[in-house]
């Protein structure tokens, strides 16, 4: 009955992973920005909630409405201010300026709220759990963080497929210079893509603070977690996210049943070798990898 | 100075590629209702002439006035908006995305609803059938047809062409410059690039013939010889 357990709560795990991966998947997707303060950002979120559920005397899911859209308008203006301008100047620049906003944000929060180690208040839902059967107890919060992962992957995946929003993304990720052509306007587009990337990682920052603690330096360990997530699923795909997610979840508890000490290492052992056995990704088409070629024997 | 049924004006038009200018001082102008070929050898600035009415290139000096204002700086999206639809060469369809989908985003910056998709798909009705299929499965001609169908669904009053023949077969270029002819006679306007002279100097009204990033011969299709633009192509008789 361990093992059973130790999937399903690694498959809840994994959910959180897949939470904070999935902003990380869509801005290397569309903008082909590999965000390295994607981690920060979502560390940046639980201290905002930190902020707001103690000014409020609130339990910090009540502060959602408030915290998510100004993670959206964070995530505007990096976009508008900073990684679009970098984004002008090659492929190199980007890393760059998203490395130092890391190593910015990190310093920062250091300056403002020490690195004491904090937690978010969660209310009655951070205790609470129930028995599926004898030794299988699942907690509210880590299966609410599951659903919440796979509601947002889905409400992505739908404005993807089916608003013109989405289709206009798509292309502009298929061919930027040919977006422009027929009329996308590639600012703004990648604005909102941005906004929406920032508040699913504010997101995932208050479920991270909520189940476990953070501390100013929190985001790199989160950003590797989600960087692995999104290469094991295949860059660009979402589902292939969860799944990425997942499947570190699943190895770092499974692994940590027998010994804790090799959980994170088995993780990390995993994405090693899924890299070298499939380097797109496992949910990686045969043809975006054809056309990866293409581009970059052209 | 501009008479009132010039629709497109370009004047002195240099652009550069980094060090590398592409064109220079080039002018012509496209009168409403009119078809312009633009014809002239491999590197000769006729791609670079198009994408700079697109907006898709900045031109360093000189003036592009379309409808009686000036253009010059618009972005393409504010182009698009006033009726200026480009045809890229090489079709540059979104490969991802379905047939229908690479139409509906043609539309996203519509000057008019003149081309609804049913429309198009009655226009073409080869891609009609395949409106569900990804666009990177097509074959060639169909593509064409798409990326025709993607530039039309932004409703065009000045349509830009960019070598749509190449690489098909003469039957299926037949059937797109039928295709062309449908439009010119619901009143259109097209410039198109086009490397077959007969089929440029039959489909088209005006011809301006580029050498070496310059204007070597803008006539009326009606007053020259196909020698005399063969001439002009190569840049025969020039001291």
């Amino acid at each position: 009955m361990n093992w059973v357990n130790a999937v399903i709560q690694g498959m809840l795990l994994g959910g959180q992973y897949a939470l904070i991966a999935c902003g990380l998947s869509l801005t290397f997707g569309v903008m082909r920005i590999v965000n390295l303060a994607h981690g920060d950002l979502a560390v940046c979120g639980a201290y905002l909630g930190l902020v707001l559920s103690s000014a409020l005397g609130v339990p910090v899911w009540i502060t959602l409405p408030l915290l998510l859209p100004v993670a959206f308008a964070a995530g505007l203006a990096l976009q508008l201010l900073l990684f679009g301008r970098a984004l002008r100047h090659g492929v190199l620049a980007p890393v760059l300026v998203t490395f130092g906003l890391s190593v910015m944000i990190e310093n920062l929060l250091q300056v403002a709220a020490t690195s004491d180690p904090r937690g978010l208040p969660g209310g009655s839902l951070a205790l609470a759990s129930f028995h599926i059967t004898g030794g299988i107890t699942v907690s509210w919060l880590f299966l609410t963080a599951f659903l919440t992962a796979c509601a947002v992957l889905s409400g992505l995946q739908l404005l993807l497929s089916h608003t013109s929003w989405g289709r206009k993304v798509r292309a502009t990720a298929d061919d930027v210079d040919t977006a422009r052509l027929v009329g996308i306007r590639v600012r703004p587009l990648f604005a909102t893509v941005a906004g929406i990337a920032v508040a699913t990682a504010a997101l995932a920052g208050v479920f991270i603070g909520t189940i476990g603690t953070f501390d100013p330096l929190t985001g790199t360990d989160v950003l590797i977690f989600a960087f692995e997530a999104v290469v094991i699923g295949g860059i660009g795909s979402l589902w292939g996210t969860l799944v990425g997610g997942v499947a570190l979840g699943v190895t770092q508890v499974v692994v940590g049943e027998v010994n804790q000490a090799y959980a994170v290492l088995a993780v990390n052992l995993l994405f090693l070798a899924v890299l070298t056995v499939r380097p797109g990704g496992l949910f990686t088409s045969r043809q975006v990898l054809r056309e990866a070629a293409g581009q970059g024997a052209g | 100075m501009s008479e009132p049924d010039v629709l497109l004006e370009i004047t002195d038009l240099d652009v550069f590629y980094g060090d590398f200018q592409a064109l220079f001082g080039v002018s012509m102008s496209v009168a409403r209702g009119c078809a312009t070929a633009l014809v002239g050898a491999n590197g000769a600035g006729k791609t670079t002439l198009l994408r700079t009415i697109a907006g898709a290139q900045a031109p360093s000096s000189g003036f592009v006035r379309y409808g009686g204002s000036d253009i010059t700086a618009a972005p393409p999206h504010r182009r698009i908006a006033r009726g200026i639809a480009l045809v890229p060469e090489g079709r540059k369809l979104f490969p991802s995305l379905t047939v229908e989908e690479n139409i509906q985003v043609g539309a996203a910056a519509a000057a008019s609803p003149q081309w609804p998709l049913q429309r198009i798909y009655d226009t073409f009705p080869m891609i009609a059938r395949r409106r569900r299929q990804r666009a990177s499965t097509l074959s060639g001609g169909e593509q064409q047809a798409v990326a025709i169908a993607r530039a039309l669904a932004a409703g065009p009053s000045l349509l830009l062409l960019d070598e749509i023949s190449l690489g098909l077969a003469p039957v299926v270029v037949e059937g797109l410059y039928e295709t062309l002819s449908g439009l010119r006679s619901a009143g259109a306007t097209l410039v198109l690039v086009e490397q077959d002279l007969r089929r440029a100097m039959d489909a088209c009204d005006n011809l301006v013939c580029l050498l070496e990033g310059r204007v070597a011969l803008a006539a009326a299709v009606a007053d020259v010889t196909r020698d005399q633009v063969v001439a002009a192509y190569f840049g025969e008789g020039r001291s």
